[in-house]
């Protein structure tokens, strides 16, 4: 009762905050637009566009050869997925059975893609709550799968090694034994991350109960990826719609119910130990076969619409292909899990104080070309 | 005005005081000296701020598994200086619209504030500027000035980020001010005296404080320590100007020289923080079991320097491992826990103090 | 749930709807653009359909029609449909909102408005989301001309 009194006697002001789009939590140009009583938040209102290509409307006039490349673009985080999904999605139209060598390397480079992506986030996020170290620590892990895959395909993030009906190439003959190497040092620096973040008082106080999301708005907002997962919503497309080798394998789908700041950043942690038993479980026995089936120079795609969904590191990506039977698409879409998940950020940082949007906002582990598209 | 100037005592060397004394009149004198104390003072200061941001910069290097500076000359040693040089030779930019008077006064005050806090410190026995009774009284009040320069400055520049920041700035120095002065409060209870030189020759025969007052010493320095480094708007109490939250926080709309009194004012205010508990804690100037009481030659100020460059990297360390508390986090762990602990730990003190249960 | 036995249950939802299963994966509803918000309402309520999940919201230029495509999912029963939309009127296109139905289209709406230029009544707050809101024409329209920023090969 004297709260109340206090407050209605007490005059306060709303005022607007312009956060980015050049903005250090804003993971690149995101642009928010707070109004804030005091420290607390009353609404968000995301403003896109400041990295917007287009890409949809370039898919309209490139070949599907030509759209894998653009699909880098978006999460440039987990590339290798994105061209995995439109290739997925013309081997599918065009009922082309890639080999199973190329189904295992495709799902052991996707793991490793997602490790990548994974490591940054674990770095970003320890940088948001102000924990700096954890960039430094992350990216010396991530930079020995940024080698291997430079060893492998010649670039480091944006890899262009899918291709309708396979790979560009076969794996480089070191790539098995440098898996392997990264494997068994990577196993010994999750535990690292751990005794740095996890177990930290500061860190627990600063993210649990902290952004709440029920499994009903996860629903309702068509929320995806470790952020669903943590609010115990079952979105795993590996085990719900499996793809390429992970019907093969055996891992369990992260899943916590507690829905904060805290259960997302478990299910990541938990993420990060299902992908290296995934990996583990492929690299010994690739399968020998052909590494790319033959398709024609262009592709013509049969009239129709197609809808291939993958497990990108943010969550589903899904790319939605109509076709006309000509060698370009009539239009293309791109459900990518980041504009999804944005759309309920302002629901679950209502109410909220600046650093805890701040700290939703690194759960939630935003990369902005992949909203923008 | 001369009665005040004759008052102040000067003991830094005699031997120059004397020459100066011998060669020109009275007044005149003691003018000369003066200044050429602040020069001196002047000149630590820089070197302490740079030195310590090189510091800083190398501690978080080892921390992150890297190199830090390693380019400008060996290990690195004159890159803050080249720093500093190409901050004093930038542009001073502003906002459109700020309160000019305001914005070009707020670096001062928390440069000032500092300086005023560096002079009263006994470096050795002969090393101190300015000896006054009142001496740790004197420093709280000196410190808590430098929040003035913090919120003029946030709000004079015309930017919600910077206010944002100063305004936290404001709460989170009236609330762990307190913390600070109750622990120093306990030792206070132990010496008897608030004079630093005091404070040390009580040292002298006794044993540190941190001894003498065994448990409640040790919990005065933890929350010294917790409080100290809010004090000084360090990692994990940053809120001032927490990068991910509010860009640069209060110091956003500063650059060149008057961005780099900002940023030398938190390194200062670091050693400050860290020379108060070598004094009140660790025995200031004096060797670790009297190691060095018999040289003579020996340089005291070195056993002051190497104890407050320790507890130096102690701050460091708790800025480089620990993230950042949210701001209504940092007002519950004052007042719900360190006030009232504080508060016991002080009666606790004075009980210990009347049973005679000191070392 | 089979594709026959969702349309028999969907058909007794409204009336002209069209079904096809013809070049697509899914079931496809196409609903007449009166209904379209009743019965997505019913689409979520029903107890034996549940779709509750809106995974993706696409907006769609068919040359001579605007529309919508919802591709719908039900997390309890794990059954898909993709419910589609059209309205010939290009000038000024005019659409049911849903997002009270499932919250995700309100985000989804926006980028459709701003991109294919369909309007939505009843929506919080119908805004360009990722152009400037001064921006001329609606790009991802087949008929959009922009001779300075697109390439057409």
């Amino acid at each position: 009762m004297a709260d109340q009194e206090l407050e209605t006697k007490i005059k306060t002001e709303e005022y607007f905050v312009n956060m980015g789009p050049q903005h250090p939590a804003a993971h690149g140009v995101l642009r928010l637009l707070l109004t804030i009583d005091g420290e607390i938040i009353k609404n968000v209102e995301p403003d896109l566009g400041y990295i917007h290509r287009s890409i949809e409307k370039m898919c309209e006039r490139d070949s599907y050869q030509q759209i894998v490349h653009l699909t880098d673009r978006m999460d440039y985080l987990s590339s290798n997925i994105n061209n995995e999904a439109v290739c997925l999605a013309v081997e599918k139209a065009l009922e082309i059975e890639v080999s199973d060598r190329v189904k295992v390397i495709r799902t052991i480079i996707s793991e490793l893609t997602r490790i990548a992506s994974h490591c940054l986030w674990w770095g970003v996020m320890g940088m948001d709550l102000g924990a700096l170290t954890t960039y430094f620590y992350a990216f010396r892990d991530r930079e020995y799968i940024n080698d291997i895959f430079e060893e492998t395909c010649g670039a480091r993030l944006t890899m262009n090694y899918n291709a309708p009906g396979g790979l560009m190439f076969d794996i480089h003959p070191n790539f098995v034994k440098r898996t392997k190497d990264f494997i068994k040092h990577f196993k010994t620096k999750i535990p690292e991350y751990d005794r740095l973040v996890t177990g930290n008082v500061i860190f627990q106080k600063r993210t649990k109960g902290v952004g709440v999301l029920t499994k009903e708005d996860a629903i309702s907002y068509g929320v995806t990826g470790p952020v669903a997962r943590g609010s115990g919503l079952s979105s795993d497309v590996r085990k719900l719609h499996p793809y390429s080798a992970y019907d093969r394998v055996d891992f369990k789908e992260a899943l916590l119910t507690a829905g904060d700041t805290f259960a997302r950043y478990e299910v990541r942690i938990m993420e990060l130990w299902e992908s290296i038993s995934i990996i583990e479980q492929l690299i010994d026995n690739i399968p020998e076969g052909e590494i790319k089936a033959t398709t024609k120079a262009v592709i013509k795609l049969p009239k129709g619409e197609y809808y291939q969904r993958v497990e990108a590191a943010r969550g589903e990506l899904g790319v939605y292909i109509n076709s006309t039977g000509t060698k370009n698409p009539y239009r293309v879409k791109f459900r990518s899990p980041g504009f999804s998940n944005l759309s309920v950020l302002n629901h679950i940082t209502k109410g909220s104080k600046i650093a805890d949007l701040v700290a939703t906002m690194a759960s939630f582990d935003f990369v902005i070309p992949d909203i923008d598209r | 005005m001369n009665f005040l100037i004759m008052n102040i005592p000067l003991n830094i060397t005699s031997t120059i005081h004397d020459w100066i004394y011998s060669i020109m009149p009275e007044t005149a004198a003691s003018i000369t000296i003066m200044v050429l104390i602040a020069v001196i003072y002047l000149a630590l200061f820089a070197i302490i701020g740079l030195y310590l941001v090189l510091l800083e910069r190398k501690v978080a290097a080892w921390f992150q598994l890297r190199l830090g500076p390693n380019r400008v000359g060996p290990w690195g040693i004159f890159q803050t200086i080249a720093d500093a040089l190409k901050l004093v030779s930038k542009e001073l930019t502003s906002n459109d619209r700020i309160d000019k008077f305001l914005y070009n006064l707020a670096p001062y005050f928390v440069i000032v504030s500092t300086l005023i806090g560096i002079s009263v410190f006994p470096f050795s026995k002969q090393f101190q500027a300015f000896d006054i009774n009142i001496g740790l009284f004197f420093l709280f009040a000196v410190s808590s000035i430098g929040v003035i320069g913090i919120l003029v400055g946030g709000w004079a520049s015309n930017n919600k980020f910077a206010l944002i920041g100063a305004m936290r700035s404001g709460l989170q120095t009236i609330s762990y001010e307190l913390s600070v002065g109750l622990s120093l409060l306990t030792m206070v209870l132990l010496t008897g005296t608030l004079q630093l030189s005091e404070i040390i020759e009580v040292q002298r025969t006794g044993g540190w404080l941190i001894l003498q007052g065994h448990i409640p010493a040790i919990i005065a320095f933890m929350i010294f320590m917790i409080a100290g480094t809010a004090e000084t708007n360090r990692a994990p109490f940053d809120l001032v100007e927490a990068e991910s939250e509010l860009g640069a926080g209060f110091h956003t709309e500063y650059s060149g020289m008057k961005f780099a009194y900002f940023f030398l004012a938190e390194f200062i205010n670091m050693f400050i923080i860290a020379s108060i508990a070598v004094v009140v804690f660790f025995g200031g100037w004096l060797s670790p079991f009297g190691i060095t009481d018999g040289i003579t030659w020996f340089p005291e100020v070195l056993w002051f320097l190497i104890k407050v460059v320790m507890i130096i990297i102690l701050m460091m360390w708790f800025r480089w491992t620990f993230p950042r508390l949210r701001v209504d986090q940092l007002l519950t762990l004052e007042w719900k826990y360190l006030l009232p602990i504080n508060l016991a730990n002080l009666m606790f003190m004075a009980v210990i103090i009347w049973m005679n249960w000191t070392i | 749930m089979k594709n026959e036995d969702l349309q028999n249950i969907i058909n007794g939802l409204g009336e002209n709807l069209e079904f096809s299963t013809e070049e697509s994966e899914f079931l496809n509803v196409l609903v007449p653009k009166e209904q379209l918000h009743t019965i997505c309402s019913q689409l979520k309520s029903n107890k034996d359909l549940k779709f509750d999940y809106a995974f993706c919201i696409t907006g769609m230029d068919w040359g001579k029609e605007l529309g919508v495509i919802y591709h719908l999912n039900s997390t309890e029963f794990k059954h898909e449909i993709v419910v589609k939309v059209k309205t010939e009127d290009r000038e000024n296109p005019t659409l049911d909102s849903v997002h009270d139905i499932w919250q995700t289209a309100e985000f989804h709406e926006l980028e459709i408005y701003d991109f294919f230029g369909i309007k939505f009544n009843n929506h919080p707050k119908l805004r360009r989301l990722f152009l400037t809101p001064d921006w001329e024409g609606f790009p991802l329209r087949k008929d959009y001309v922009d001779e300075a920023n697109m390439i057409i090969k």
